[in-house]
């Protein structure tokens, strides 16, 4: 695979096709095998708009594991923002001193109008709810890592109305000829257009209420958020019927892996990560080499 | 015995002509054409039979020209109209609208979360398909159905 990454910017899953997709996953593999400081000397600029543990992070790891520095904000309210100032002027100033910029934003579209704004590379760390493309990315490497492919059954469970990293990762699933499942409560399903969207692409995808284990390879847990639900008590049972337990794995495959994006609040038991089906940490660490797979491609410090 | 409806051809104006079957009122609400528009000859058909099309509707409005932007909204939902300019009776100018690829300006991003309602920029959107139209935001990624495109007219 022939790709050009050199001066790209990393906004949305969409905008890559699969050999693209297959193309940085291998890279990120050589990452994890070791890596020579091949940022030496660049800066990349973190701006987080909103909140971020894992993310911002390994963002800042993988640059300083390839010898590169970081610059950054992760509090909006102590920048020049709070002065009124625009997106699009903010991105300018950034660029004029960094050489790679990383933004998450509340915003959907915030990445996209910041890669507009920017001669230098830009790569979205989620704008609201719409896309973290390199949360796709380590998703897909951690089954890959797992299964050496990725056209394997999947189910993704939760809240897949209003997570962003469901969206984008059924959509990339979907490229790979996996099997989809989607399991939510009533009223947090995964947006009507996302499942036209995934069946146009020819993927086969179930929808349902309740989890059936037996079938997965891949069960993906994400959030279910309290303040989608304006009843308490409605929330709690919700949160009660979509808990994982060492229970609940009973008729589970033996090859199944569990993943989480994190953080969990209580959605998988934590009796349940000591049992080899618990991967979210490892996802966890290869936040790590695919971000340092991205950097060093959008830089054109590999090819 | 046929017993046809004579419509008067306009003097001044503009006949839309090919519009999508059932989008007439649609292309009136774009044009502001409502109980208050000061009086003019208004003319609509609705389902009239075309041998390109099957079924179209048409409108005649005397004595307006239509602006650029009037043109884009309309292409939004009748891909296929013809804009005939008239003068002293007489077609004088015919053309199609065209509904680009990627569209830009017109009309806004449905999605209130959207950095274009925030941000001193151009709502842009790729054409998905056509008639009936859906648009994907390039911005925020949503999806717009005709409906929502409709909504904002």
């Amino acid at each position: 695979m022939d790709a050009d990454f050199r001066g790209r910017d990393i906004i949305s899953i969409r905008d890559f096709n699969r050999g693209e997709i297959e193309f940085i996953l291998d890279k990120a593999l050589e990452m994890r095998q070791g890596h020579a400081p091949l940022l030496a000397g660049r800066i990349l600029g973190l701006l987080f708009f909103e909140p971020s543990t894992r993310t911002r992070l390994s963002f800042e790891v993988a640059m300083k594991r390839l010898g590169g520095d970081v610059v950054g904000f992760s509090d909006s309210q102590l920048t020049s923002i709070t002065k009124g100032e625009s997106l699009s002027d903010t991105i300018k100033t950034v660029e004029a001193y960094t050489d790679i910029i990383v933004i998450r934003h509340s915003r959907e579209g915030a990445a996209r109008l910041a890669a507009e704004a920017s001669k230098k590379p830009v790569i979205n760390a989620g704008d609201g709810p719409n896309q973290h493309p390199t949360q796709t990315l380590l998703d897909l490497f951690t089954i890959r890592k797992e299964f050496g492919r990725l056209d394997v059954k999947v189910t993704l469970m939760g809240d897949l109305k209003y997570g962003r990293t469901v969206h984008s990762l059924a959509y990339a699933l979907a490229m790979f000829d996996a099997e989809i499942d989607l399991v939510s409560p009533p009223g947090l399903e995964m947006p009507e257009e996302v499942i036209t969207d995934l069946k146009a692409m020819g993927a086969e995808v179930s929808v349902s209420n309740r989890l059936d284990i037996s079938k997965a390879q891949v069960l993906y847990v994400t959030r279910i958020q309290k303040e989608r639900f304006p009843d308490p008590e409605e929330y709690a049972k919700v949160r009660g019927a979509y808990k994982l337990t060492l229970d609940s794995l009973k008729d589970a495959r033996s090859d199944l892996i569990i993943l989480h994006p994190l953080p969990r609040v209580q959605e998988i038991a934590s009796e349940i990560d000591a049992t080899k089906h618990a991967k979210y940490f490892d996802q966890v660490a290869n936040g790590v080499p695919v971000r340092m797979a991205v950097l060093a491609l959008v830089t054109g410090a590999i090819e | 015995m046929s017993k046809e409806i004579k419509v008067e051809r306009i003097r001044e104006g503009t006949v839309i002509d090919h519009i999508s079957s059932g989008q007439a009122l649609n292309v009136l609400r774009i044009l502001g054409i409502t109980k208050e528009y000061p009086l003019t000859a208004v003319t609509v058909a609705m389902n009239v039979p075309s041998p390109k099309s099957g079924r179209k509707d048409i409108v005649k409005i005397e004595g307006r020209e239509l602006k650029g932007d009037e043109v884009g909204k309309i292409s939004l939902i009748s891909p296929k109209a013809t804009i005939n300019i008239i003068r002293n009776r007489g077609v004088v100018e015919k053309r199609k609208v065209s509904l680009p690829d990627i569209i830009e300006g017109v009309i806004n991003c449905a999605n209130p979360n959207c950095i274009t309602w925030f941000e001193d920029t151009h709502s842009k959107f790729r054409v998905e398909r056509r008639d009936p139209i859906r648009l994907r935001c390039l911005f925020c990624e949503r999806v717009m159905d005709q409906r929502a495109v409709v909504n904002q007219f």
